[in-house]
């Protein structure tokens, strides 16, 4: 079925036009009556970025198959690279292409050149988070319960005589479930996996911060807050209400999302009054984290207790600047007052 | 790893690439790395009369120990370099720290180590350092580099960075008793912070992560080494 007019096939990128306008529209531009569609499949091979040996090579690829697609069957090629584990680009020192990219729409002939990239094993973000939030959890319980070997022996399985003790105690573990939970049930996350290797170093420090302040705080020698039970009352207060904001602002979050669609929307304050922090910061999740565990630190009054919240602040608000920074990118008319995690400070 | 070379990137880059700092950067940094060369020397020189007059290293350490703090203290402002040099500030933090570390918080604190062999140990081995690293510095800056200094730079560490980490974790292990003893720079519990710090253990701990940093610190160098030396080309792993 050869078109009655010829075209100029002069280089890759004109063969790849013809061959896509021939997909679309058949032949019918080029003066013939298209009665089968003519279907040109690609063909993809995978490289290895810095031998430029070939890993794999495809044929028969739809043009509409999708990164993901092309993963599955690199996949079943190397079975010990799992598609979440592949990152495939066009140029090896290009960025990362994403799965739902349609092999079509790229750049590239009808030989698609893709470098190949392993990025390690991979674990799913609930596991993630189930790990780290339940290692606090109970680390903390355990030196709660003074059980022996952490304490002299005289003080094994004894309990503190300090009524704040036992409230940290309650609300430590009280931030871990609700986090489970939110992980569970709440959470809906955009990436599918995290490498292993941050996972071991995501744990050491939660699980070595949770340990090292448990320690103190269920101490024998344990000092309780200096200006007593205003203080902790205070403290309580604080930190309830930044948990219940915390809260808030995952739940509304979480609707947002709700739609299933994969588009971003700038979140906006709603009946709920701990909302209405989205008019001042861009990320107020993080502002009530860090408000809890400023209450925590006050209701302790223990220095690891602080750093931790100060490293945990520094890193929120690194994080809190690079979503600012997104919204601002991606949306034009988003609201001038907002700032990054403090209202009008940060 | 405080005897160890930092990464040696800086002028290797700067070899290929055109100088793009300012008259005024280069002007500072060229009497940055002069007075540097020249501190140190002056400590080398200090070293040698005072080997040479007493035949001992006894209070070798105490006579040399002002311009020593001094000069090393100085060299803080290498990590503020970073910014113009286009080094690594975390490892430049890192070397640098780790000679703080040992100036101030071993030998000046823990005045009974001080005459121990370790210590002079040490000493020789961050004094060759130093003053072959400044130099090199210096005639990278001023476009007139001797092979011979190429050649200290990257070979001499072979030898000197052990024998230097060696000469540090022994002094660190001479003072442990006398930090137990004393209960320097630590506090116990009960305090109305609730924190203790055992400045002990914490000794104990530095010395164990001598184990996974100095061999990343010596490869890491004895790759510059290769690549600068024998003009080999390394596959950056990236990301």
């Amino acid at each position: 079925m050869a078109p009655a007019q010829s075209v100029e096939l002069r280089n890759l990128f004109a063969v790849s036009h013809f061959i896509k306008k021939v997909c679309e529209e058949g032949l019918t531009e080029l003066g013939e009556p298209a009665k089968i569609k003519n279907y040109v499949f690609f063909e993809v091979e995978i490289l290895d970025p810095k031998t430029k040996e070939q890993l794999c090579f495809l044929d028969k690829v739809e043009p509409n198959a999708t990164i993901g697609e092309i993963k599955c069957m690199f996949h079943r090629a190397y079975p010990q690279w799992y598609p979440s584990r592949q990152a495939l680009k066009l140029d090896p020192k290009g960025k990362t292409l994403k799965d739902d990219e349609i092999l079509q729409n790229l750049p590239v002939g009808t030989t698609a050149t893709f470098y190949f990239k392993d990025l390690g094993a991979q674990v799913g973000w609930t596991m993630v988070f189930l790990c780290e939030y339940a290692g606090p959890l109970f680390i903390y319980l355990l030196f709660y319960f003074r059980p022996p070997y952490i304490y002299q022996h005289r003080h094994a399985f004894t309990s503190s005589p300090y009524p704040v003790v036992t409230l940290a105690c309650v609300c430590h573990s009280f931030h871990y479930v609700k986090r489970l939970i939110e992980t569970i049930f709440v959470h809906r996350f955009s990436h599918g996996t995290m490498p292993l290797r941050s996972i071991v170093k995501n744990c050491i420090y939660y699980w070595g911060f949770a340990a090292w302040l448990a320690y103190y705080i269920n101490h024998p020698l344990y000092t309780p807050p200096s200006y007593g039970n205003k203080q902790v009352n205070y403290a309580l207060a604080l930190f309830t209400l930044c948990e219940l904001g915390n809260f808030s602002i995952h739940l509304a979050l979480n609707n947002l999302k709700g739609d299933g669609s994969k588009t971003r929307k700038i979140p906006y304050p709603t009946k709920n009054p701990f909302t209405w922090l989205f008019f001042f910061v861009s990320c107020p999740n993080y502002t009530y984290e860090a408000g809890a565990w400023l209450g925590f630190t006050i209701m302790t009054q223990c220095l690891p207790v602080a750093l931790f919240t100060l490293l945990g602040f520094i890193q929120m608000t690194i994080w809190a600047k690079g979503k600012h920074n997104t919204y601002i990118k991606e949306f034009k008319d988003y609201p001038d007052i907002r700032m990054p995690i403090i209202p009008f400070l940060l | 790893m405080a005897s160890g070379e930092d990464d040696g990137s800086v002028e290797e880059k700067d070899n290929h690439k055109k100088r793009t700092i300012s008259p005024f950067a280069l002007a500072w940094l060229t009497f940055y790395n002069i007075a540097m060369t020249a501190g140190w020397m002056v400590l080398a020189v200090a070293m040698i009369r005072f080997y040479f007059e007493k035949g001992t290293h006894k209070g070798l350490y105490k006579s040399i120990s002002k311009t020593l703090k001094f000069f090393q203290t100085f060299a803080v402002l290498e990590i503020l370099h970073c910014a113009v040099v286009r080094t690594s500030v975390i490892v430049t933090g890192v070397q640098v720290s780790s000679r703080i570390f040992m100036v101030w918080f071993v030998t000046n604190s823990i005045k009974q180590i001080q005459n121990e062999e370790s210590v002079l140990l040490f000493l020789v081995v961050w004094t060759v350092t130093e003053i072959t690293r400044y130099s090199f510095y210096t005639f990278n800056l001023l476009n007139h580099l001797p092979y011979f200094i190429k050649w200290a730079r990257y070979n001499l560490f072979i030898i000197l960075y052990p024998v230097g980490v060696a000469g540090e974790l022994m002094t660190i292990y001479a003072a442990l008793p006398i930090v137990q003893k004393s209960g320097m720079f630590s506090v116990r519990l009960p305090n109305k912070y609730n924190v203790s710090f055992d400045y002990y253990y914490f000794l104990i701990i530095v010395m164990i992560s001598y184990i996974p940093l100095f061999p990343q610190l010596f490869f890491h160098m004895l790759r510059q080494r290769r690549k600068v030396l024998h003009g080999e080309v390394f596959v950056e792993k990236d990301d």
